[in-house]
């Protein structure tokens, strides 16, 4: 287990590189740090002057890749590639673009526990309702209730999650005014702020997840096991948590593990909406500014996390299933 | 004669029809692929939903046959054709009305009236009152009076118009069943309303009815009303609604075109070479699915976004520059979402590998390539279908979160990302503006909930391993007649 996850982790690492490159090259070599400039500035008219200063500034007036002016190691470390990219493997994202300049390290740390506090919940009691939604349709396979879950199913997921959003703060917020529309406060507070925002959430994927969750646990259903539980007199409640449940987790949690990632990143879409002050709402931030340095880090954020639920997720399997044996 | 203007959003859509009108042809020729397809029609739902996906696509062809007008010649000079700067679709000309039905702000549906009240001269005092509309019944003499009367009356007609097209059409389809099997007409309408045909065409021709009960009123009263009322800058609604259809059919379409190639290519060639090769295909699209999707749209988009802004001279209207706009960002999407479908066709092409015909084949000495373009490729199809048919309704919606973020198509286009976008403001102004909202929703989840009840039927056709498990009611068995 140890060996794999170490080997796992060098890939890991590769893959961080190849990522680093990538988003290296899209955002440098597509477009000059000249034409980052003039964007950020922004206005038609801008002088050759202010896009040096604004270059000077945030260190973007070094050669991209290869300094000939240095000596030495100097050659490949005072370049823009080397500052504004090899750092990032060692998570010193440095300052933001925008004017204020603020350091983005800190900004990540310090809205990652407002994304937690808005994603945990909502990754715990979406795996929760999604479970009990679908093994409740599979109870009552063959029936209404089963027909019509399964029908309301794929209306809501074709429902996309802005509906949600604006209905659920429209009747909530403006008609209930059972909770603020937007805003957030930490400690105690911050539950008056987030009930709406993870209970719109858990809604927008529960059609989706049920109707997976459903075919999954169906497939399990039709096994030999579950008919010997079944023949040896088992109650149905009992077949679908003690035998059904464990055998279809597997599927489950590749599926919630894809959301992972998800977890510290934030909800672009549900914090820029209810106005949280975390990652997703920084990223879009980010992208209205057109502020390059903190999308760039953000983008590597994101793979870091991804590789690292992959990890997290084949070590899960391992513990619900026994037969699975990483090496 | 105008200039006929090809964007290239319009070649994909056309290219689109083409080549659904050449695949359908070929279903015709091969049995096996008919036994499929009849498959996906025999689910109803499945079959109704073709009905309103080519009614949407209808919309979305029309609205892609791009053109500018040719202007009169200037007195004096010129010998040269001059053209107008705006581009227009054969969709714009039949909405003419929508288009020059211009309000100076928020009308509600079907109003006569504008929604704010504004300072107005009557009888020489400065009264507040809602202004009269411009469009909007202007018809009307006594527009609170005959309102109600009117709309009624105009409803009614579109709705007799639309059963006559839906009798209209129910009545070919009899026909040409009767044609074919050699009955006569009534036993063939007996059979269709019995629901006893091979395909469900009772459920198709319901759903062209209610279909053509919606449509019939909605038209009807267009040509004279706001039938989804304005929004803040006085725009028809509905016209912005259809306008949005091609947006996202385009999306839908054209982000699943352009993730095939580099799936298929690079699928089949990892699964059938192996070796060093699947490994640095595998490097690849891990790299590229290890970043979250969104940051990585965005991040291209940013960068395309630079680009067409450093080269303005490169398009000559405003509609050309949102439509490379749009060009880019399914190419974008294309791009960024390959990973899914190369590693299904990985696996699969290695299942394939192993069998015997390929064996065969090698055996025989045929080339690699032959080998993956005669015996891989075919026999991989069904999972490009599918993944495509799926992908569609994802596409869609997602196209109205990346617009929200701003990193969707430009702004200037319609889609429905907009308009829920919008649609966000108003919601929370006093009074209340619910109709773009409601219009945005109504045409969004028609247009989804069709592509995913198609896309299940496809999946189940051509996948049955994969299958959702649909839900069947078990119906009570018939009392069986004793015997003798």
């Amino acid at each position: 287990m140890l060996t794999y996850i170490v080997r796992r982790s060098l890939y890991g690492l590769l893959i961080l590189i190849g990522v680093n490159l990538f988003t290296f090259v899209l955002f440098f070599t597509v477009n000059t740090p000249d034409d980052m400039a003039r964007l950020n500035i922004g206005g038609k008219r801008v002088t050759q002057e202010q896009i040096d200063k604004w270059k000077v500034e945030r260190g973007y007036d070094k050669p991209l890749y290869w300094n000939d002016a240095r000596s030495g190691a100097a050659r490949m470390t005072d370049t823009v590639f080397w500052e504004r990219s090899v750092s990032l493997m060692a998570l010193d994202f440095g300052r933001s673009d925008s004017r204020s300049a603020t350091d983005i390290g800190h900004e990540i740390a310090r809205r990652m526990v407002v994304s937690l506090q808005l994603a945990v919940p909502v990754f715990v009691l979406q795996v929760i309702a999604s479970v009990a939604f679908a093994l409740l349709l599979v109870f009552f396979k063959h029936s209404r209730i089963d027909f019509w879950g399964v029908v309301t199913c794929v209306l809501m997921l074709s429902i996309s999650a802005l509906f949600y959003i604006i209905v659920g703060q429209f009747l909530f917020s403006r008609v209930f005014r059972l909770v603020p529309i937007s805003g957030f406060e930490s400690g105690w507070d911050a539950v008056r702020f987030l009930a709406l925002p993870v209970l719109l959430s858990l809604l927008s994927r529960l059609g989706g997840e049920g109707r997976l969750y459903r075919a999954m646990f169906l497939e399990e259903v039709g096994r030999d096991y579950v008919r010997t539980a079944r023949a040896k007199g088992l109650a149905e409640p009992r077949v679908l948590l003690r035998h059904v449940l464990p055998n279809a987790l597997i599927p489950i949690i590749t599926s919630a593990g894809s959301y992972l990632p998800y977890v510290f990143l934030g909800s672009l879409v549900f914090e820029s909406f209810f106005g949280i002050p975390g990652l997703g709402a920084y990223v879009i931030d980010a992208i209205t500014g057109q502020d390059f340095a903190i999308v760039r880090s953000m983008v590597f954020v994101g793979s870091v996390l991804y590789i690292a639920s992959y990890i997290v997720v084949d070590i899960a399997y391992t513990w619900v299933d026994p037969r699975v044996r990483l090496g | 004669m105008p200039k006929i203007v090809l964007l290239w959003s319009d070649v994909v859509v056309l290219l689109t029809a083409v080549a659904i009108a050449a695949y359908g042809w070929r279903i015709g020729r091969s049995p096996t692929q008919r036994a499929t397809w009849a498959r996906v029609f025999r689910d109803a739902p499945a079959l109704c939903a073709t009905v309103v996906l080519l009614m949407f696509f209808a919309v979305a062809l029309l609205d892609s046959l791009h053109f500018r007008r040719a202007l009169p010649p200037a007195p004096g000079v010129s010998q040269q054709q001059a053209y107008g700067t705006h581009t227009e679709s054969v969709l714009d000309l039949l909405l003419a009305r929508q288009l020059a039905g211009r309000e100076t702000t928020y009308s509600a549906p079907l109003a006569t009236r504008a929604l704010v009240k504004d300072s107005i001269e009557v009888d020489g005092r400065a009264e507040r009152v809602h202004p009269r509309l411009q469009f909007g019944g202007a018809h009307l003499h006594d527009d609170v009076a005959e309102r109600g009367a009117d709309i009624v009356r105009r409803a009614g007609a579109g709705m007799l118009g639309g059963l006559a097209v839906a009798a209209a059409l129910a009545a070919a389809v009899a026909g040409a069943m009767a044609w074919r099997r050699g009955l006569r007409l009534a036993e063939a309408a007996r059979l269709l309303l019995r629901n006893q045909t091979e395909l469900p065409l009772r459920a198709a021709l319901l759903t062209l009815l209610v279909l053509a009960l919606v449509a019939g009123p909605t038209l009807v009263l267009a040509q004279d009303y706001h039938v989804f009322g304005t929004d803040r800058t006085g725009n028809d609604v509905f016209y912005q609604a259809l306008k949005s259809i091609r947006t996202a059919f385009v999306i839908g379409t054209l982000s699943t075109l352009a993730t095939l190639p580099f799936a298929m290519l690079f699928g089949i060639l990892a699964g059938y070479l192996g070796g060093w090769v699947d490994e640095v295909i595998q490097y690849l699209y891990t790299t590229l699915s290890s970043v979250p999707n969104v940051l990585l749209i965005a991040a291209c988009v940013l960068m395309m976004q630079v680009f067409i802004d450093k080269n303005p001279e490169l398009f000559e209207t405003g509609a050309e520059r949102a439509d490379v706009r749009l060009f880019l960002l399914c190419v974008i999407l294309g791009v960024t979402g390959w990973a899914t479908l190369c590693r299904l066709l990985r696996a699969e092409t290695m299942k394939l590998r192993e069998l015997d015909y390929v064996q065969a084949a090698t055996a025989f000495g045929v080339g690699g390539a032959r080998i993956m373009r005669r015996h891989v490729l075919p026999n991989v199809v069904h999972l490009i279908i599918i993944t495509t048919v799926l992908d569609f309704s994802a596409l869609v919606l997602y196209e109205a979160v990346l617009s929200y973020i701003g990193v969707g198509v430009d702004p200037a286009m319609n889609s429905f990302g907009g308009m829920i976008n919008l649609a966000r403001n108003e919601m929370s102004r006093d009074p209340l503006v619910w109709w773009s909202f409601a219009a945005a929703f109504g045409f969004m989840v028609a247009l989804v909930l069709a592509a995913n009840l198609f896309a299940d039927a496809v999946r189940d056709a051509f996948d049955p391993r994969a299958r959702l498990f649909r839900p069947r009611r078990i119906l009570p068995a018939r009392p069986q007649r004793a015997a003798g």
